[in-house]
């Protein structure tokens, strides 16, 4: 039992930093940018596709996922330029039904490019196999190698926004939007680099996950739904929020799903606690949320509604 | 009184040409099966019925949308409950769809007035990302009860009964009722707007703050709103299950809920007829694009992203402007 | 224009525009000379390799045969996106308003159990290619359902005799929370009597299995058995040998197959799964249908292909029985009945339910002569399997 927690704390961590990852730059895009961006997830999806086709091209994993960054970086600035422009001083209700509009894009043109079957990408030699945690338990390479890189990227997000000049403007856009304007900063370039910023790590995300999931059209979604409540449940904007937010939600829907029905049954009978236990297990995420917003409409490190 | 009340009370001739143009709408739906039956493709009455349903589905959520400014992404979830309410009642041999209306409209009013007390308290981003969790939540709900089929849905062996009798097995008859229905809660939907409830709504979604100052609280008469337009949105369900007689969760998607939204943008906010005609305009182009082309939905993602930038009002507009630059 | 015109504009015009382009002309009535088929296959999403191979069998059979039952013949194609309401829906319009004679497929049982009122209830013969269920098989079978492949729990029922005959004691399962996943574990218990590690229904559409691994590094069962169709299954096996957990032995069906393979290749190497036939069985009609499905395809057939093909053939050998003479349905469904066709299996024969009678093997994932990827048999498990649901079956 003990094993099990703990290869179920550290999956909750490995999810927990792709959420993160992914939620970032969503959460700056809201909190910055005032733009609800459905597309968010697709982002998300590209990146492995990118990753998968690089790497089938370049015949390694570490070509693909480097070549993976420039090319996030482009879709990001050709999606900021010509659409999530002109939606920033459009209601929301326009900024759902664009970029629900460009989901739909997204996925159809994917199934076109690269077909419905799903891609796989080569684990890397060096990060394949498992280490020993204690006992029999082991706990593969590469789900390490992603706590890291994300723990890594968290690091580095928690410096450049507490310790430069772009994360300052960063910080006060979230909160103080027409003062930074106000000061004669250039709001559209500062925007378009936080969308880009956004994409980049989406994507980054995608292509981190490829080697261990199947690249498929659907993947973004499941992905986009948990990181809004990530989002929602940080508060929106912070980037603090997101990272606490993200950590939360994988741990809960990890833990949640093996050990309800183990919880359940020590007050029900087995059969109605398993039965139950499953019904529970995905909608435990959202009841977070819920009782969380009851108590603080704002999230947990939100500073506006 | 406000500012917002004395709005309405200068739109009140567009409002008349509004019902216009409902009662010449209601008048073609009546005269669709005759078409039907000249161009011998009986399977277009179930196509009809369903663009009828969604067309109720549109018009209770533009009743919050459009007069409420609350963007509730999480509507398919009432339709989830209209669509299970037959097939729960039914497995019980409740078959009497009076009984699945009942259910849908009490099972829709409780899981609102709960989820929608939550939403209220947030705004903007927050009501939109909120609504679409709770509606996530339900489809997770209704995905592993197991009992009706979990993921996989559930069949219907037969169709709700009409005062006891088999008359809606008959694709006509369960035609007309369901476009009796949308006829029915369009007046429902008319007057509620028209009351002085439906003018407070108006003035909260103009300046809650003054609304608030002269004594209504807006979160009341949200509620209620939102409360009413999740009920009447699974009426639509009801007649969803009889069109498809089929059940599952995919009623209840995200996806469900953004083309729900996508109707009501299309014909114009606000109106309740322009509900309508969107959900008529995009159940269509749906069709005829998915005969047109496999890939039917990138073509219709990318109407959405241009209507949005170049015609922000829906297809109505377009048309509008269309005319007003041809003048 | 004011307002009214431009709404009429609006809503009127598509309407009408829409209506004829949807509208058909008057469908060909049955008993004309035209046979007309409809295939109903998962051809997008994850598991769009399964009915894509599906398809390509019954199109290499249709394409060998030519007119298929001597008749001119119609193939409409339909995509179910696994989508049980879509489904329901095109089911319901391929009988009404396109009125084929016969509905093929699908992949999924969650499908199957959505199709298969709307089409038997009108008359129609659905002939399934893959799913399987038991509630078709026992007490709700049907005169107008056949099925060429086998009773869902049969492969894994192999498997459980499979890990009796081992002597394993403590046996982890683990199946996809859907009906065919259900009926997977309760086929495998049918014939494994010892214990269980643990029981695990996973998300249909899951695609990380780092939790379930979890559980099973921590139990150190003697065996994992599992079902796992499409992408999961891949998904699965690339984890598991990721997890290092390869020293416990992986029984599963389905999982491991020529649709998987491509995308496992040597991760998969040497697992075992139950099936009713490999594209190594030793027979005529085998290798001559394996080397045309490699020839048309570039790709190895799986149990998928093999079993569409034996659907055309199916439907082939019962039409030329009635001359072509669709309506009368009691000579037809006679005729369906008698299975009168050489199968790449070999033996080949219906039951009282109208689902197979067949042998069943043990088969092992290998890398072929030809360099590709596909399973082999490595020993019979079953001789003329008869399902367990069957004698439930009355067909009143």
């Amino acid at each position: 039992m003990t094993n099990l927690l703990v290869l179920q704390l550290l999956n909750g961590l490995q999810l927990g930093v792709l959420l993160f990852l992914i939620a970032a730059g969503l959460t700056l895009v809201f909190g910055i940018m005032d733009v609800v961006n459905l597309a968010h997830g697709v982002l998300y999806m590209v990146g492995a596709y990118f990753a998968a086709t690089f790497a089938a091209l370049t015949g390694s994993f570490w070509w693909g996922l480097l070549l993976t960054l420039p090319a996030a970086v482009a879709v990001g600035l050709v999606l900021e330029v010509v659409v999530i422009r002109r939606l920033y001083h459009r209601s929301h209700l326009d900024q759902v039904l664009a970029t629900f509009g460009l989901v739909m894009i997204a996925n159809e043109s994917v199934k076109i490019v690269w077909g419905t079957t799903p891609l796989s990408v080569p684990m890397p030699a060096l990060l394949s196999g498992s280490v020993p945690l204690m006992g029999a338990l082991q706990y593969p390479v590469y789900r390490i190698a992603i706590i890291a890189a994300g723990l890594a990227i968290a690091g580095g997000l928690y410096v450049v926004i507490n310790h430069t000049r772009i994360g300052m403007l960063l910080r006060a856009g979230a909160t103080h939007r027409q003062i930074v304007s106000a000061l004669g900063i250039d709001i559209g370039r500062l925007f378009a680099i936080v969308f880009t910023l956004g994409a980049v790590l989406a994507c980054f995300a995608g292509a981190l996950v490829a080697p261990i999931l199947s690249v498929d059209t659907g993947m973004g979604e499941s992905v986009l739904i948990l990181t809004f409540v990530v989002v929602v449940i940080g508060g929106i904007g912070s980037i603090r929020g997101a990272f606490f937010g993200a950590i939360l939600v994988a741990t809960v829907d990890t833990l949640g799903g093996v050990f309800g029905p183990i919880l359940l049954r020590a007050v029900m009978d087995p059969a109605a606690a398993g039965q139950a236990g499953r019904m529970l297990a995905p909608m435990l995420v959202y009841i977070l949320m819920a009782l969380l917003l009851f108590a603080k409409p704002d999230g947990l490190f939100g500073g506006r509604g | 009184m406000t500012d917002a009340v004395t709005q309405m009370r200068t739109a009140a001739p567009a409002v008349s040409a509004r019902l216009k143009v409902a009662v010449v709408l209601f008048a073609l739906f009546a005269l669709f099966p005759p078409v039907v039956v000249a161009f011998d493709d009986p399977f277009l009455l179930l196509i009809g019925t369903r663009i009828l349903a969604y067309a109720i589905a549109a018009m209770a959520l533009d009743l919050i949308l459009g007069y409420g400014a609350m963007v509730s992404f999480g509507h398919a979830a009432y339709l989830g409950f209209g669509t299970y309410a037959v097939a729960i009642l039914s497995s019980y041999g409740v078959h009497d769809i009076g009984l699945h209306i009942l259910g849908a409209v009490a099972a829709s009013a409780l899981f609102a007035l709960l989820t929608g007390a939550i939403s209220l308290r947030t705004r903007g981003v927050y009501f939109i990302m909120i609504t679409l969790a709770f509606g996530q939540m339900a489809f997770f709900f209704f995905t592993s009860l197991s009992a009706y089929g979990g993921d996989d849905g559930y069949g219907l062996a037969r169709r709700s009964t009409l005062f006891g009798t088999r008359l809606l097995d008959d694709d006509m008859a369960l035609y007309y009722v369901t476009l009796v229905v949308l006829v029915a809660l369009f007046a429902l939907c008319h007057l509620i707007v028209r009351s002085r409830f439906g003018r407070v709504l108006t003035g909260i979604r103009e300046n809650p703050l003054r609304m608030q100052a002269i004594g209504f609280a807006p979160f009341r008469y949200q509620l209620t709103a939102f409360v009413i337009s999740g009920c009447l949105t699974s009426v639509a369900g009801v007649f969803l299950a009889n069109q498809a007689q089929f059940v599952s969760p995919a009623f209840m998607s995200w996806h469900r809920s953004g083309e729900l939204i996508v109707m009501v943008v299309l014909g114009g906010i606000g109106t309740l007829t322009g509900a309508i005609g969107g959900a008529v305009a995009a159940l269509l182009l749906e069709e005829v694009l998915g005969t047109l082309t496999e890939h039917w939905r990138l073509w219709f993602g990318v109407f959405l992203v241009l209507m949005v930038l170049y015609s922000p009002r829906g297809i109505t507009g377009l048309v509008q402007q269309i005319a007003r630059a041809r003048r | 224009m004011n307002l009214k015109t431009t709404f009429l504009a609006t809503t009127f015009l598509p309407l009408v525009l829409a209506t004829s382009a949807l509208a058909q002309d008057v469908p060909a009535a049955a008993g004309d000379d035209v046979l007309k088929i409809g295939l109903i296959y998962t051809l997008s999403g994850p598991a769009a390799a399964l009915g894509e191979q599906a398809r390509n069998g019954f199109m290499l059979a249709a394409e060998q045969i030519g007119e298929i039952g001597g008749m001119e013949t119609e193939i409409v194609v339909i995509d179910d996106e696994q989508r049980p309401d879509k489904a329901a829906n095109d089911a319901r319009e391929l009988v009404q308003r396109e009125t084929v004679d016969f509905v093929v497929g699908p992949i999924f049982s969650n499908i199957l159990v959505a199709i298969h009122q709307p089409v038997t209830e009108s008359g129609t013969i659905l002939i399934s290619t893959n799913a399987g269920t038991s509630n078709f098989a026992g007490a709700e079978c049907n005169p107008n359902f056949y099925v060429t492949s086998y009773q869902n729990d049969q492969n894994h029922e192999v498997m459980g005799a499979y890990a009796e005959a081992q002597g394993y004691q403590n046996v982890f399962l683990m199946a996809p929370n859907y009906q065919a996943g259900q009926d997977s574990l309760a086929g495998f218990k049918h014939s494994y009597t010892g214990g269980t590690a643990g029981e695990v229904f996973t998300e249909m559409g899951q695609l990380d299995f780092s939790s379930e691994l979890a559980q099973i590094a921590a139990f150190q069962p003697d065996a994992l058995f599992t079902f796992m169709p499409g992408g999961m299954g891949v998904n699965l096996v690339k984890q598991y040998s990721q997890a290092g957990l390869t020293g416990i032995p992986f029984l599963s069906a389905f999982t491991v197959d020529e649709t998987t393979l491509p995308a496992t290749q040597d991760a998969a190497l040497g697992l075992l799964g139950g099936a009713n036939w490999a594209p190594d069985l030793d027979n005529e009609a085998n290798k001559d249908f394996v080397a045309a499905y490699i020839e048309a395809n570039g790709a190895v057939p799986g149990t998928y292909a093999m079993q569409a093909y034996d659907a055309a053939q199916l439907i082939d050998a019962a039409v030329r029985k009635v001359g072509g003479d669709l309506t009368d349905r009691d000579a037809l469904r006679a005729a369906l009945k008698e299975a009168d066709f050489d199968s790449p299996r070999g033996d080949f024969s219906f039951g009282a339910n109208n689902y197979p009678v067949q042998d069943f093997y043990l088969v092992e994932a290998v890398k072929r002569e030809d360099g590709m990827y596909g399973t082999s048999i490595r020993e019979k498990i079953f001789d003329d399997y008869v399902d367990t649901y069957a004698a439930d079956c009355t067909m009143e």
